[in-house]
């Protein structure tokens, strides 16, 4: 029987005082969301929180809506809103194509971006398409909020920006111009962690290729932002030929490990062959062009 | 802790530790072992019940998380003696074989036709899709939850 090991539980009803208890409770402690990342880490005792602050109650932290020039995704936002979102679909369609392989429906009605994010396991989707989307998060301690870009966020495997003491509170993507995204991913079957899989968003002025952002799944220790290719992205007109150039950049640049899904070679050459297909679609969107 | 958990519209409260997972909560406190625990890794769905409305795993929710919730299990969709639709698309469609993932495979269903009264197979499967059954293929499942839909106003009139 797999139980996590013993905790105290308590329950947050603001987010001032849940980043209190945090500050209280000293860096054994965590917040939980959905908890359907935590919870399997803890009955396999790789992570042994002595405290758990429950934050399912802070509605105020549920919600997906746009706000000037940038779209704001409360952390307690859960994958089937995120799925669901109309909003999110028009200006960032990766989104949608991401949530529908995520887990499960069951598993998308608790997990949550700010859990998905915070677990930064390498291996997960949300954190790609962040990382692709150049987004930002809201990171509040009690001194304060900070807002940190994806390639801060992520400091290693299993690892973010997020200090003792502090939680993350909201994902803000900002809006631009000519914009288009999709997320490819090859699972070994339904519901399960990519063998690997790629994020990609092109931003278009008139028809050269203004900013682009790539972001990788399971094939390296954390998040890849391949930016490499994004650079030679910018600038360019979208081609096949120039999608397929970023996706042998990608194929180079990541970091894969054979494992249970696959051997090394075979995950840099789905990285590749994703990103260029990913980057295709994205193009497609950007012009309005996807049948 | 004392934890309070609306179950089938009865409160059930226990000193648990507040590890205690919602599917040995359920099963333990009120003995209604129709909840099944499976793979305990939120894979299999055998452990789903409804909270709020809502298909969710008890093997990966704290039982001190839904207090304050409502929590449906697979005991409350028999009422005197009646079976719900889904349970009785089940029986004619011959939709399991050991049983063993069913009372999941029938709180995903209920969830599913309460939202979509009319799904097409595509949209059944997907909603199964966090459901492993090791015996049937998922077909005759598929064409279980097809009768439900089809046969819900006239079973739900003549119950």
């Amino acid at each position: 029987m797999q139980t996590p090991g013993p905790f105290e539980y308590e329950r947050a009803t603001s987010v001032d005082g849940a980043i209190a208890s945090l500050q209280r409770l000293g860096p054994d402690a965590r917040i939980i969301a959905g908890g359907h990342s935590l919870l399997p880490m803890m009955k396999l005792r790789l992570a042994n929180p002595e405290h758990l602050i429950d934050i399912n109650d802070l509605t105020e932290l549920a919600y997906i809506r746009e706000d000037g020039a940038e779209i704001l995704i409360g952390a307690m936002t859960r994958h089937v809103d995120l799925l669901e979102s109309e909003l999110l679909a028009r200006h960032f369609p990766v989104f949608r194509d991401a949530e529908e392989v995520i887990a499960d429906p069951v598993v998308r009605n608790r997990g949550t971006i700010g859990g998905s994010l915070c677990q930064a396991d390498a291996a997960e989707d949300l954190s790609a398409v962040c990382s692709a989307v150049k987004a930002n998060v809201v990171i509040r301690g009690a001194d304060g909020e900070r807002v940190v870009s994806m390639s801060e966020f992520h400091v290693g495997p299993f690892m973010t920006a997020v200090g003792d003491g502090e939680m993350l509170t909201e994902v803000r993507l900002p809006l631009r111009p000519g914009g288009g995204s999709a997320h490819e991913k090859v699972e070994r079957r339904a519901g399960d962690f990519a063998i690997a899989a790629a994020s990609a968003a092109l931003w278009l002025d008139g028809d050269t290729i203004a900013d682009a952002g790539i972001g990788l799944s399971a094939v390296g220790p954390t998040t890849i932002e391949v930016t490499r290719a994004e650079e030679l992205l910018r600038g360019q007109v979208p081609s096949e030929d120039l999608f397929v150039k970023a996706g042998e950049i990608a194929a180079e640049d990541c970091m894969p490990i054979p494992d249970g899904r696959g051997p090394a070679d075979y995950k840099r050459h789905l990285a590749g062959v994703l990103t260029k297909r990913a980057l295709r679609r994205a193009a497609a969107r950007a012009l309005h062009q996807e049948a | 802790m004392q934890v309070t958990v609306t179950i089938n519209g009865e409160a059930v409260s226990r000193d648990v530790e507040p590890r205690t997972l919602l599917v040995h909560f359920i099963r333990d406190t009120p003995g209604l072992t129709g909840t099944h625990w499976g793979c305990d890794t939120s894979n299999c769905g055998a452990c789903v019940v409804l909270m709020d409305g809502k298909p969710v795993k008890s093997c990966t929710i704290l039982a001190a998380m839904t207090e304050g919730h409502e929590v449906r299990t697979v005991e409350s969709l028999e009422v005197d003696g009646v079976l719900d639709p889904v349970q009785q698309g089940f029986h004619e469609k011959h939709a399991l074989h050991c049983g063993f993932c069913t009372p999941g495979m029938l709180m995903t269903s209920r969830a599913l036709l309460d939202e979509n009264p009319d799904p097409s197979d595509l949209e059944i499967r997907t909603a199964i899709s966090g459901a492993i059954c090791r015996c049937t293929g998922y077909k005759n499942i598929v064409a279980a939850v097809r009768w439900a839909a089809e046969h819900e106003a006239t079973t739900r009139q003549e119950a």
